[in-house]
């Protein structure tokens, strides 16, 4: 058995994807949206590193243990950020000496 | 199909396709070190934004936009590059892949060209953290702060880049020898993944470094 060869066709259209919201999150950078600036910057490199994971990455047309990787590697990361943010963000609250 | 060609799996798998499958799972759980690696940096830069947001808008301002968005483009296009070599050798044709791989090296040599120029305009501008640092407007620790991130996380990307061109190196010579086959393809497959790694943290890099606070 061979494996999934994706159509040059695919590739094309996932790499214009790819400018487009390359070119939308720098124009979108010099709009003030407020807060939303950084969600918007963010969810676009979200969507892009979601294009390349699926299609140039195959993830799309691989084995189901993959995902289970990836989601993993998100997970720690999460737990790496948002534990820090933890500490970080609170430290305030209590008044702690040497903050 | 040349003699040097692999046509047997190794002794420990049943199959070619179970060979495979493996090793893209070992280069994925790889990768998820890679994300901790980069993760740590991501992290720092998150817990400093948060605490010094105004150093590092003036800080982030001093980018230049139009190259950091050009070398987006330039390190996009070498995924495509890259895919279609990829796309090559699951096909076992030959052509494709010693057109695309140096294709990809050139495109990657220009993204470090592009980052070697801002650099050294950096380097000029006295922007580079240390004695010599001038950013005038805004607290100059907390500026340095953001250009030692910056410093630390382009150039960490740098580096990963320069490793991913001694990869192609390699693949280049073994495509040029024939190594690759519809069946047997891992070393560039697994080096494609390696590649497109690199130019999601590119992605996350570009709008955390040079797009802060660009309006108004």
């Amino acid at each position: 058995m061979s494996v999934h060869v994706v159509p040059v066709r695919t590739y094309l259209l996932v790499f214009a994807a790819l400018l487009l919201l390359t070119a939308t999150t720098t124009s979108v950078a010099f709009v003030d949206l407020g807060p939303f600036n950084n969600f918007a910057a963010l969810g676009i490199a979200g969507v892009k590193a979601a294009l390349v994971v699926l299609y140039f990455m195959h993830v799309r047309y691989g084995t189901r243990i993959t995902p289970l990787v990836l989601a993993a590697s998100a997970f720690w990361l999460l737990l790496l950020i948002g534990l820090s943010l933890a500490d970080y963000a609170t430290r305030g609250w209590l008044g702690v000496p040497g903050k | 199909m040349s003699s040097d060609a692999i046509s047997l799996p190794a002794h420990q798998f049943d199959s070619l396709e179970q060979q495979r499958e493996v090793a893209s799972l070992g280069m994925w759980v790889f990768l998820a070190t890679e994300i901790m690696f980069f993760g740590g940096l991501f992290a720092a830069y998150t817990i400093y934004r948060v605490s010094y947001p105004l150093a590092f808008i003036a800080a982030s301002r001093q980018l230049d936009v139009t190259l950091g968005t050009l070398n987006t483009a330039v390190l996009i296009l070498s995924s495509l590059t890259m895919a279609l070599a990829v796309r090559g050798a699951q096909q076992g044709k030959r052509a494709p892949m010693l057109a695309f791989l140096p294709l990809t090296m050139i495109l990657g040599a220009v993204f470090l060209g592009v980052k070697a120029f801002e650099y050294h305009h950096k380097w000029v501008e006295h922007l580079v953290p240390g004695a010599g640092f001038l950013l005038p407007g805004a607290d100059a620790r907390h500026a340095q702060m953001f250009f030692c991130l910056y410093f630390a996380m382009t150039g960490l990307h740098a580096l990963h880049m320069i490793i991913g061109l001694g990869i192609l190196t390699v693949m280049l010579a073994m495509a040029w020898r024939g190594r690759f086959t519809s069946t047997y393809h891992n070393p560039m497959e697994v080096s494609g993944l390696y590649w497109h790694f690199v130019d999601i943290v590119w992605i996350f890099l570009f709008p955390l470094l040079y797009l802060v606070g660009r309006h108004g």
